[in-house]
C-alpha cells in the first residue's frame, strides 16, 4: 500500500473538519473502551493472562527461526505449502502464481491487514483478477475505493447514511426505492450480493490471527462467518499472513484467543473461531483442494534484537487504537498507511522507515492509555520515544524545534542563570498579563494561543520568593 | 524526615503558590522541607524529543542537587514520573549511573501520593465551599498509580463535594511539546475535556499537574466558561484565599 504518512498534519486537519467522521468516532470513543472494561471485569484472571500472553510471544520471538521451520514442516506434512515472502512484491507474486496455475478470475477475500500491507487488491486487479472483499466493512470500503481506517473495524470512519448511499450507487440492479435505513437492511443486502460470489470464486484468501507451530494450523476469528465461507467453498485457500503470528502450541493460541476478543470488542470469544490444517483430506466432506500459506517478512525480522522487538508481540486486537485520544480525534486515515493509532505509530516506521512516518510517533501525548490496555503489555509510548530518539539522532526533526530545545537545555544545565531568567520571565509575563490574568495572543507561543488562552504567571518565580523568605526568616 | 521539594519548572515560573502549598502540606505531615537551589527542570522536554544527551546531562544534575535527602517530592505526577520511572530507563545501559538513577527513583514521590502513602495522612484541615471535579493527569495515574489518594484527601476538605468527571482518565491534550507541535489535535482533545467538565455543572476543576491545568484553564476561558481551575495542593493547603484561580483576572 502506498504510504502518505508524510501528510499526517494535513490529513489530521481534514479528519478534524470531517463531520461524518467525527460523528462516527464519537460513538466508537466511548463504546469500545466500555465494552472492553466490562469484559475485563468479568474475568478475574485477566491481568495474569496478560502476563502469560506476553511471555508466550516473547518466547516465540526468541526462538522464531526454530518455530518457523517447525511450522513449515507441519504445514507440508498436512499437505499444504508455505511460500516465504521477503517483500510485498514477493508476496503478491506468489499469490498471482497460485491464481494463474488454477486459471482463477475471481478471488473471495476475508479480512487481512497483511493483504492491505502488500497492496494485494490493486495488484490482482492490474493482473486481470477480481478480488471481492467479504468482510462487511472491507466490502463497503472496497466499493468506495478507500483504505481501511482501523484494523478490526475497517469502515469505522463511516456513518450508516454513507453506507446506504454507497450501496445505492453500486448495487444498481436492485430496486432503487428499497428501504436502506437500518444496519440490518444493509447487512442483508450485502449478504445477498456476496453469496453468489462466494460460490463463484476459484480462490479464497484469508488472513490469520495465529499460526500454530506444533500442528501447522492457521486460526482466524470473525464475527460474520465470512472467513469460513471464504476458506471452505473455493478450491484453493491462501492464508496471507506474516511471520510474527506464530505461536508454539494450540494451548498458547487458546490463551491468546482469551485475550484477543476481550481486548478487541469486549466479547468473551469472537462469534467464529476457525482452525485450518492443510487441504481437504480423503473422506472430508468439504474444504479446499489446495492450502497455501504466504509468510511475509517485509522488515519484521530486522526488528528482532532491536529496541522495537517487543512490537512483534502485537496480536492486532486494536485496544490501543480504541483507547487512543489522538486516534479518536483524527481517525485512522490520517496515519497514511495500513496500521493506525499507537501500534501503527511504532510499527509503521519499522516497516516503511522513519523518514516517511516521522509524524506518527510524534503525534502522541504519551498519555500511556495504550500500554495500559495492551493484552501483551507492549510498551508503546517507550517505543514511540525510541523512534523520536532515532529521528533526533538523524537530525530529521524541524531545525527551529531543535535549536529551541537546545537553547532551553543549555539554560536548564546552568541553575543560576536559569533562576535569573525564570525570575525575569515570571515578572515580565505576570506584568504583561495584568489584571486580565491571561493572554489571548503571545509572541512565540502562537501554537498555544491559537486555540486556547495562556494563563499569566503570578508574577514572581517560586525560587525568588523562596530565597527572599529564607533570607527574612534568617534575619528574624 | 528530610524532604527535598522538586518545585518543577512550570510551578516555578507560573504558579509559586503551588510550591508554597506543597511546603505547607509536607510540614503539616511532619516533614522538614528544603528546596535545593541547584534544581531547574527534570529534563522531560529533551527526553520526550529524543535528545538523550541533554536528558542525561540534566538528570545527572538532578542526582547531584537531590543527593542525601530522605525523599524527593514534586507537586506533579509528570515530573515525579520522570524521576521515578524514566531516569532508570534513561540510564538502563549505563552501569556507572544506573545505581544513582535507581536510588533516586526509590525515594521520589508525587506530592499527594507521598502524603497519603508514605506520611499516612488521612485528612487535611481546610475549608472550601465548592462543588468540584477532578481530572486524573495521565503520568500520575498510569505511571505512579495516583487515583484514590487525591480523592481521599479532598473528601476531608470542609464544604467541598466531588462530582466525578466522565472520562477523567482521558488525556486533556497537553502532552508537553505535543500541544504546540500538533495544536489542532490538542485543541480537539482539550475542547472535549472542557465540554465534559462544563457538563458536570461544577464550580471548579482540580488536578495534580500544572501543565494539564494551564491547558484546561486556557481552553475553558477561550470557550467563555466560568469554571475555577486550581492545583489540588492549593485547596488541600487552604491557600485559595486571595489567590485568583489559574488564568483568572486579578
Amino acid at each position: 500500500m502506498l504510504a502518505t504518512s508524510r501528510n499526517f498534519e494535513a490529513a489530521a486537519q481534514a479528519g478534524l473538519a470531517n463531520q461524518n467522521l467525527q460523528r462516527a468516532l464519537g460513538l466508537a470513543r466511548t463504546g469500545f473502551p466500555l465494552r472492553r472494561r466490562l469484559a475485563v471485569e468479568r474475568l478475574p484472571e485477566f491481568e495474569a493472562l496478560r502476563e502469560t500472553g506476553r511471555s508466550i510471544k516473547d518466547h516465540t520471538l526468541q526462538h522464531l527461526d526454530f518455530y518457523l521451520e517447525l511450522y513449515e514442516g507441519k504445514v507440508e506434512a498436512s499437505g499444504g505449502k508455505v511460500h516465504w515472502a521477503r517483500t510485498s512484491e514477493e508476496a503478491c507474486a506468489a499469490v498471482l502464481q497460485i491464481c494463474r496455475s488454477a486459471g482463477a478470475k475471481l478471488v473471495a477475500k476475508g479480512k487481512s491487514m497483511v493483504a492491505e500491507e502488500v497492496g494485494l487488491n490493486d495488484f490482482l486487479e492490474a493482473n486481470g483478477i477480481t478480488p471481492v472483499e467479504t468482510d462487511l466493512g472491507e466490502y463497503i470500503i472496497q466499493l468506495r475505493h478507500e483504505p481501511p481506517s482501523h484494523i478490526i473495524a475497517p469502515a469505522i470512519h463511516l456513518v450508516k447514511e454513507q453506507v446506504a448511499e454507497t450501496f445505492r450507487a453500486e448495487h444498481r440492479s436492485l430496486d432503487p426505492d428499497r428501504l436502506l435505513v437500518e444496519p440490518r437492511q444493509m447487512c442483508d443486502e450485502a449478504r445477498s450480493v456476496l453469496r453468489p460470489r462466494f460460490l463463484a470464486a476459484e480462490v479464497g484468501i484469508t488472513g490469520a490471527n495465529f499460526l500454530i507451530a506444533e500442528t501447522g494450523s492457521s486460526i482466524i476469528v470473525t464475527n460474520e462467518g465470512n472467513g469460513d465461507l471464504t476458506q471452505t467453498l473455493p478450491g484453493i485457500h491462501i492464508v496471507m499472513t506474516s511471520i510474527e503470528k506464530l505461536v508454539p502450541t494450540f494451548e498458547d493460541a487458546a490463551t491468546l484467543l482469551r485475550l484477543l476478543a476481550r481486548s478487541a470488542t469486549g466479547q468473551e470469544f469472537s462469534s467464529y473461531t476457525t482452525i485450518s490444517t492443510g487441504p481437504r483430506r480423503a473422506g472430508d466432506l468439504d474444504g479446499p483442494e489446495q492450502y497455501h500459506v504466504i509468510l511475509l517478512d517485509n522488515g519484521r525480522s530486522a526488528m528482532i534484537g532491536t529496541e522495537f522487538q517487543d512490537m512483534l508481540r502485537c496480536i492486532r486486537c486494536s485496544a490501543c487504537i480504541n483507547h487512543c485520544p489522538v486516534f479518536a480525534a483524527v481517525g485512522g486515515h490520517a496515519y497514511g498507511w495500513v496500521y493506525p493509532g499507537p501500534m501503527g505509530a511504532v510499527l509503521t516506521p519499522s516497516l516503511i522507515g522513519i523518514e516517511e512516518a516521522g509524524h506518527l510517533p510524534n503525534a502522541s501525548t504519551f498519555c500511556g492509555r495504550c500500554e495500559s490496555v495492551c493484552p501483551v503489555k507492549i510498551p508503546l509510548p517507550k517505543m514511540m520515544r525510541h523512534w523520536r530518539e532515532r529521528e533526533y539522532a538523524k537530525k530529521l526533526s524541524p531545525p527551529a524545534y531543535r535549536s529551541g530545545l537546545a537553547a532551553w537545555a543549555w539554560m536548564a544545565r546552568r541553575p543560576a542563570l536559569y533562576h535569573a531568567f525564570a525570575g525575569l520571565a515570571s515578572r515580565a509575563l505576570g506584568w504583561a498579563g495584568g489584571r486580565r490574568g491571561r493572554f489571548r495572543t503571545l509572541p512565540l507561543a502562537s501554537g498555544w494561543t491559537r486555540v486556547r488562552d495562556m494563563p499569566a504567571p503570578e508574577g514572581r518565580s517560586f525560587h525568588s520568593l523562596w530565597a527572599q523568605q529564607q533570607k527574612s526568616g534568617a534575619a528574624r | 524526615m528530610r524532604v527535598a521539594l522538586f518545585v518543577t519548572c512550570l510551578v516555578d515560573l507560573f504558579r509559586p503558590t503551588v510550591g508554597f502549598a506543597a511546603v505547607k502540606l509536607l510540614e503539616d505531615a511532619g516533614c522538614t522541607v528544603e528546596v535545593p537551589r541547584r534544581q531547574t527542570c527534570c529534563g522531560q522536554p529533551a527526553y520526550n524529543s529524543g535528545d538523550r544527551a541533554d536528558s542525561k546531562a540534566i538528570a545527572l544534575q538532578v542526582f547531584d542537587a537531590f543527593a542525601g535527602y530522605d525523599y524527593v517530592v514534586a507537586p506533579s505526577g509528570s515530573c515525579a514520573g520522570m524521576l521515578r520511572v524514566h531516569y532508570p530507563e534513561l540510564f538502563a545501559d549505563d552501569s556507572e549511573n544506573l545505581p544513582r538513577a535507581r536510588e533516586l527513583a526509590e525515594r521520589s514521590w508525587e506530592l499527594v501520593s507521598f502524603l497519603v502513602d508514605v506520611c499516612g495522612m488521612q485528612a487535611v484541615v481546610a475549608n472550601w465551599q465548592r462543588t468540584i471535579t477532578y481530572h486524573d493527569a495521565c503520568s500520575g495515574l498510569r505511571e505512579l498509580g495516583v487515583k484514590l489518594q487525591p480523592r481521599q484527601l479532598l473528601a476531608s476538605v470542609a464544604g467541598l463535594s466531588i462530582a466525578e468527571l466522565p472520562g477523567a482518565e482521558v488525556c486533556c491534550g497537553f502532552g508537553g511539546t505535543f500541544c504546540i507541535k500538533y495544536p489542532e489535535i490538542s485543541d480537539k482533545m482539550v475542547s472535549d475535556k472542557a465540554t465534559d467538565i462544563a457538563a458536570t455543572g461544577v464550580e471548579a476543576v482540580l488536578a495534580g499537574d500544572l501543565g494539564c491545568l494551564l491547558n484546561m484553564a486556557g481552553k475553558l476561558y477561550r470557550q467563555g466558561r466560568h469554571v475555577e481551575v486550581r492545583h489540588i495542593a492549593e485547596v488541600l493547603a487552604g491557600m485559595t484565599d486571595g489567590v485568583p484561580p489559574i488564568g483568572a483576572p486579578r
